[in-house]
């Protein structure tokens, strides 16, 4: 059986799978990958014929051996790859032989990196994944990051060709980064000022951030305090405490939340502010139905295609 | 009144009149399992809280706007009965000033022990389990308790604490961010996951169930396996 051991955990190194979901009534959040564009690519790259369960490493400084001959790549944040001290590629599926170290340096854009492999990692699931909580302590290997000397199996799979994604295609890390949000909750709280005031605003990455939610630094928006009941929080839901200044809330936000929220930012650039690091420049804009509509048909489109622009490299 | 709106790209949110009450728990369950029927293979998650359904969909669902039409039209809105048995539980609380015992008491202008006295004289119902695993947000918290939540949420609340916002009330099941006024603490384990796949319950309530809360001395919390936090070691 194909298996990895971790030699160095590196900063925070946690298992991830898409996302733990139909328990939220009961408080669990949905976890899965900070970067879920990144993680998506990653599994199609190495055909894995489903979403597997990979490594997200976050700032960086992992390694680990391979105990069996395996492809693998990896994916997101700009960090140094390499085996066996030999500089590989990002984006790309590389072969492994028995005793090989992968290793990842410390990233140079970005924060989140996917190691995965062909067939995915194979350990026992919690609620129906293994994602990784660290706050509620699900997921994983009992529900903490990974530690040095854990033991990684991997799902067997069919040797896959090699492919790489090209350049052209890799996500970037732009400044600033702008934020699509689509109304809605208690959007009518909000008058016209309100808007005009949340789309012009230059905010700023908080140092108080990570995979729960962003905070966002810039001139506050007031708003009148008013009671609200508790209510469901989805992915990407902005919410304004009092103090007037927003929180993008990410995969591993409290379930239920009762500050009032203008709407929710578009997935895939919920998934880009993940990536970004204190101080990085933010900007709201608006996103209409029908905008909407026409993100939805492009977004489909993308993933059908996307696969069609690998490159072999075997 | 029934209003269904956007939550965001993949979700909608549907809203009964915002108040407090037992008959929108069972309204609400009775909708829920209505959405479940009408979009059971696109459906991702559903959220029940005091008032509203978080719907959520699969990324891959067939288009936000067509959905919320779609749920607009068939759900039928009235409420049919659907009756559960509630239990009465107990929740023992060392209440203490270290953190926002004090404030309460400034903003409602009553004493501590006066705001100690009204938070245990009465039951509260269960209307949502969430925010964190095992998280029960109760009510309705006597009026002249009813304080609104921090203006900024604290980095770290600690695991048991015993907290209000609004006219609502709650135990942290584990050490998390949190905005509510803490009052004390609550020994009892709230979410035991170890339970998960066995006979025992994860939680010791379901939405809907009332609990009390009681009054307990440092030595009866330490005795019933509290762990004092940081604050009060």
């Amino acid at each position: 059986m194909s298996a990895f051991v971790v030699l160095k955990p590196g900063v925070v190194s946690t298992l991830q799978d898409q996302g733990r979901f139909g328990y939220a009534h009961l408080g669990l959040t949905q976890g899965g990958p900070a970067d879920h564009r990144s993680y998506r690519i990653a599994d199609l790259l190495l055909q894995n014929p489903s979403p597997s369960c990979q490594v997200e490493v976050s700032v960086g400084g992992l390694s680990v051996v391979a105990l069996a001959d395996t492809v693998f790549c990896v994916t997101g944040a700009q960090m140094p790859l390499t085996v066996n001290g030999q500089p590989k590629s990002l984006w790309q599926t590389h072969r492994v032989k028995k005793d090989d170290v992968i290793a990842l340096g410390f990233a140079q854009a970005g924060v989140h990196s996917y190691l995965a492999v062909a067939g995915g990692f194979r350990l026992p699931k919690y609620f129906g994944s293994n994602s990784t909580v660290l706050r509620e302590k699900v997921g994983g290997i009992a529900g903490g990051a990974l530690q040095q000397g854990q033991f990684l199996p991997v799902r067997p799979a069919y040797r896959s060709l090699l492919f790489t994604l090209p350049e052209s295609y890799w996500p970037g890390f732009s400044t600033p980064l702008e934020l699509g949000l689509v109304p809605g909750y208690q959007q009518q709280w909000f008058d016209t000022i309100q808007w005009q005031q949340l789309y012009s605003t230059d905010y700023k990455v908080s140092a108080l951030s990570d995979r729960m939610g962003y905070r966002l630094e810039g001139e506050p928006l007031c708003c009148q305090p008013r009671a609200l009941l508790s209510e469901g929080i989805c992915y990407g839901a902005v919410q304004l405490p009092p103090e007037g200044l927003p929180i993008v809330l990410l995969n591993d936000r409290q379930t239920l939340g009762g500050y009032p929220k203008p709407g929710a930012v578009l997935a895939t650039d919920a998934a880009a502010l993940a990536q970004c690091r204190q101080g990085h420049s933010i900007r709201f804009y608006p996103v209409s139905p029908h905008q909407l509509h026409v993100h939805q048909m492009q977004l489909n489109r993308y993933w059908a295609e996307l696969p069609l622009m690998f490159r072999s490299t075997s | 009144m029934i209003s269904l709106q956007l939550a965001g790209e993949n979700a909608l949110i549907l809203y009964l009149s915002p108040e407090i009450s037992a008959q929108h728990l069972m309204q609400l369950q009775y909708l829920a399992q209505q959405i479940r029927t009408l979009v059971a293979d696109q459906l991702q998650d559903i959220v029940p809280s005091y008032a509203s359904l978080l719907i959520v969909f699969k990324p891959e669902h067939s288009g936000i706007l067509a959905l919320q039409a779609m749920l607009q039209q068939q759900l039928a809105l009235g409420c049919s009965e659907i009756t559960q048995q509630s239990q009465r539980i107990t929740l023992p609380v060392y209440y203490h000033t270290a953190w926002d015992l004090g404030q309460v008491a400034q903003n409602s202008g009553l004493s501590a022990a006066e705001v100690i006295e009204l938070h245990q004289a009465r039951d509260y119902r269960v209307y949502a389990i969430g925010f964190a695993p095992g998280f029960a947000y109760l009510g309705e918290l006597d009026s002249r308790l009813s304080t609104p939540r921090l203006v900024s949420p604290r980095p770290a609340v600690p695991k048991g604490a015993v907290a209000i916002a609004d006219r609502q009330t709650a135990v942290y099941p584990a050490a998390s961010p949190g905005g509510w006024n803490i009052l004390g603490l609550c020994p009892t384990p709230l979410f035991q996951a170890e339970n998960a796949g066995t006979a025992k319950p994860l939680m010791p309530f379901r939405v809907g169930d009332q609990v009390r809360f009681q009054s307990i001395s440092r030595d009866e919390f330490l005795a019933l396996g509290g762990e004092l936090p940081q604050e009060l070691r």
